[in-house]
């Protein structure tokens, strides 16, 4: 009996969203605006869409405006998170784009009597035998694009395609050097307020008491708003909101707060939590083999902060009770339905827009800043309010990347082979994003007069990836292993989404295992490491970097170099990364990264090194330098000189080699590299200095520790 | 409140202000002057630095009464899409950013720089934008950058 070949699937986000028209629209003669639900949040996305537009179209990308998204027009693609736009959003548009095109032309035969397969199109020019020619913008009234995609639609071959695979610079870069405003932070709407928002300086403490008087007095003050916990100041400008707030803070009574873990024992505390204990994945032996001993170690990685350069920004303008959102928030429709929620309005009532904010790594503040200019526009008589956290506030509410203590045993044979591998994870969730539960993952929900718990962070399922089990399952062919996850069930530090989730450290700890035993072998790690990889690309990266790298350089003292690799989510994309350091006594600098990544194919290759560098440097950051710091009662680094990154003259080379693979669907490439960075880091210090730090950051004082540990 | 004139961007402006607010307020709030970035108010992160008297300085922390009869130039007196200065030119051509929110005042401490020392080396290229925060990444690119303009610069 034969079966019938299975139907062919529209991509995941035009399943989703149909309709052709909420994606591609012919607006004036000339242009074509492309909608898609993916944001910019400094990764180059938009102009890696309008490349896959202009190829599928075959019109040059220059008549491409890229629309923001937005919950009125935009189609609903959930949040941009996961290195995942260029599979989500560009597959849709490559589909939808592929379809516009044959529409088009099946009207333009009609039009000239002439077989669509004769007819050509070059830039939005539809031409045929005999010098016939139409347009897209002159048929645009006989297409409707108001169908439904259907699936089947064939894309162009990738040798057909002419802007995928092309360094083409990026479409928003000429605003930001030339100055013009971008930034929602930049954005001046006629009659803009401006708010701030009264948050307590001890960790889980509740507005109690308020004396507004001294507020109420600042000139240019509009209102003061207090809802329960929840209060603020709307002013005519920011030194008068500033001001009132500073007034304000003298007013507030607080209540005790909820104490925080002990800082100096992370995995003490991590450890003795109630969890929820998940088994992530077994491997059971074919034929087992005996262990003679076992290899037990922990690493841990510290909270870490998103940190970026800009306080978290929103507007918002109430229009009876209609309420209009600008926000830098990843997911436009999830915003929306938690400030549903709390706003008790259906959400046909709420339109939130994407504007450009800084760079983003994952879940920040854009969301809880959107509901607290929400709230503070209630008092502003119709007039937009502008929110900005100060830089205190982004460093210590914001929620962070979450902690982790992560234990591996690897059962070795007398060869010290691997026969057996446990690996463990204790961590917070990482994931608490909004517009997912029942309940708003909004900060000032839980300040409000009946206000909604407070989330405690959860994993994503392992089909997306994962959370704290991020890379938890080895790529390597060990024969057994048991992966074993335990998520926190108490969350006294705030915790979300930050790029790689659980990746980074679960990289950390299995490639700086692996490196251990490698060394115990008297093994080379890159040869070790190829012969427990049955995977071709997973080869060829780890070979790339090794080659890029002139492994293994000649030892030289004062100078290590080690090597880490990864498959993001071990589904997305393959990174390899060697590194090179400088030890000194007890201090190291990173000195030259170098790295080979596979993403598939690669739309814009250069935008691809622009991640991978980047992704390479804020690893190296996190690495070196950063950790949430707090005392048990609040969150004490919140500013840059408590929370030191990277600077110019701390950050290393970087050389990236891309292997380029047009027919592989693309991948995004934005976490690849943090993983693989982190442990090639770690295994460059055991090379150069001869210990294993096994505690992030790799600060002096922790390889001190790790010295003496060893001594 | 006292009037307090300075030279911005080419033009003499006279501004009605408390002498303590800062800079940074006054161009963005009273001058339409988007490009330096509040980040820290600090003076920290460098997202807000302008030029005042050929030296980059953070406009976040600078009361404006220490800005009269002072020269300020920010990135919209660099120069023009049309007549683009070389460190905005150089940073298009090397793709020098991800997000671009601190690259205005990057641009400042280079301009400086540049003046000041027109043939920089890399190390001195990174010494003078070490007070300048880039969260995404992009230092390497930023540099390379700013070596172009330099090396266009010399050239022309």
């Amino acid at each position: 009996m034969s079966m019938a070949p299975p139907a062919p699937n529209l991509p995941v986000s035009l399943a989703a969203n149909p309709r052709l028209s909420s994606w591609v629209k012919f607006t004036v003669e000339g242009r074509v605006a492309i909608s898609p639900g993916k944001v910019e949040i400094g990764q180059g996305i938009v102009t890696a869409l309008a490349q896959i537009a202009a190829d599928e179209l075959d019109i040059e990308i220059g008549r491409i405006d890229m629309i923001r998204a937005s919950t009125a027009t935009s189609p609903n693609e959930g949040v941009t998170s996961g290195s995942l736009s260029i599979q989500h959003s560009g597959r849709a548009l490559r589909h939808v784009c592929a379809d516009v095109r044959q529409r088009f032309l099946h009207a333009a035969s009609e039009r000239l009597g002439i077989d669509a397969g004769l007819l050509d199109v070059a830039d939005g020019t539809i031409s045929g035998p005999g010098n016939v020619r139409t347009s897209y913008w002159e048929l645009s009234g006989d297409v409707s694009l108001d169908h439904d995609a259907v699936a089947g639609t064939v894309a162009k071959s990738a040798i057909a395609r002419s802007m995928a695979g092309q360094s083409i610079q990026r479409v928003d870069i000429p605003d930001k050097v030339f100055a013009r405003p971008r930034f929602i932070h930049d954005h001046a709407l006629s009659g803009l307020l401006h708010g701030r928002v009264l948050r307590p300086d001890v960790s889980g403490a509740r507005l109690i008491a308020l004396d507004e008087g001294a507020a109420r007095a600042v000139s240019g003050l509009i209102a003061v708003v207090r809802d329960g916990g929840f209060a603020g100041v709307v002013a005519e400008s920011e030194v008068a909101a500033e001001a009132a707030l500073k007034a304000l803070r003298k007013g507030a009574t607080w209540s005790a707060g909820q104490p925080l873990p002990n800082e100096g024992d992370l995995a003490g505390f991590l450890r003795s939590q109630p969890v929820e204990t998940t088994v992530v994945d077994t491997r059971i032996a074919a034929a087992p083999a005996q262990a003679t001993h076992s290899l037990r170690r922990q690493y841990t990685r510290p909270y870490i902060a998103h940190a970026s350069i800009a306080p978290s920004c929103a507007m918002a303008q109430w229009n009876s009770d209609r309420v209009h959102v600008w926000t830098h928030s990843q997911g436009v429709y999830l915003l929306r339905a938690d400030l549903s929620i709390v706003l008790k309005l259906p959400v046909e009532n709420i339109v939130v827009e994407h504007m450009e904010g800084a760079g983003c790594y994952g879940h920040n503040a854009a969301d809880d800043v959107a509901l607290d200019a929400v709230l503070l526009a209630r008092a502003a008589g119709g007039l937009p309010v502008r929110v900005q956290w100060t830089r205190h506030d982004e460093m210590c509410h914001a929620p962070f990347g979450a902690a982790m203590a992560i234990e591996i045993a690897a059962d070795l044979d007398a060869d010290n082979e691997i026969v057996g591998w446990h690996h463990a994870i204790w961590s917070n969730g990482h994931a608490a994003r909004p517009g997912r539960a029942t309940q708003p993952a909004l900060l000032a929900a839980s300040e409000i007069a009946n206000p909604y718990p407070r989330m405690i962070s959860t994993n994503p399922p392992a089909a997306n990836g994962g959370g704290g089990d991020r890379n938890s399952v080895p790529l390597y062919d060990f024969p057994a292993w048991t992966i074993t996850s335990h998520r926190l069930l108490t969350m006294p530090v705030r915790t979300s989404a930050l790029r790689t989730l659980g990746a980074q450290g679960n990289v950390f700890a299995i490639e700086s295992l692996l490196d251990e035993i490698a060394a115990l072998r008297g093994e080379d790690p890159i040869a070790f490491r190829l012969r427990h990889l049955r995977d071709e690309r997973a080869k060829d990266v780890l070979r790339t970097a090794a080659r890029r790298a002139g492994w293994r350089p000649q030892k030289q003292s004062g100078i290590g170099h080690g090597v880490g690799f990864a498959r993001y989510k071990n589904t997305g994309a393959y990174c390899a990364a060697i590194a090179e350091i400088e030890g000194t006594g007890d201090d190291i600098r990173v000195r030259r990264l170098t790295l080979a990544v596979d993403v598939g194919e690669a739309i814009n290759p250069d935008g691809v090194i622009n991640q991978i560098e980047g992704g390479a440097i804020q690893a190296t950051s996190w690495v070196l330098k950063e950790r949430v710091r707090f005392d048990l009662e609040r969150i004490t680094s919140t500013s840059w000189t408590d929370y030191p990154i990277l600077t110019f003259s701390e950050v290393p080379a970087v050389d990236v080699e891309i292997i380029q693979r047009p027919e592989v669907e693309p991948v995004g490439a934005g976490e690849a590299a943090h993983g693989p960075v982190t442990a090639a880091i770690a295994n460059a210090v055991f090379d150069c200095l001869g210990v294993r730090v096994r505690d992030l950051p790799m600060t002096r004082d922790r390889i001190i520790a790790a010295m003496e540990l060893t001594s | 409140m006292p009037v307090i004139q300075f030279q911005l961007n080419g033009a003499t402006v006279a501004v009605d202000t408390d002498p303590d607010q800062t800079l940074l307020d006054v161009l963005r709030s009273r001058l339409g002057i988007t490009s330096p970035h509040f980040g820290c108010g600090a003076g920290e992160c460098g997202a807000c630095r302008v030029v005042v008297d050929d030296h980059a300085m953070a406009s976040c922390d600078m009361p404006m009464w220490s800005v009269a009869d002072k020269t300020v130039v920010t990135v919209e007196g660099l120069g023009t899409a049309e007549q683009p200065h070389p460190l905005q030119r150089a940073f298009i051509s090397e793709q020098a950013m991800q997000c671009g929110y601190c690259v205005s005042g990057i641009l400042a401490s280079a301009a400086a720089l540049l003046k000041r020392n027109p043939s920089p080396t890399e190390a001195e290229v990174r010494a003078a934008l070490d007070r300048n925060l880039c969260r995404c990444g992009s230092h390497n690119r930023m540099v390379r950058a700013v070596l172009r303009a330099a090396s266009e610069m010399s050239s022309s």
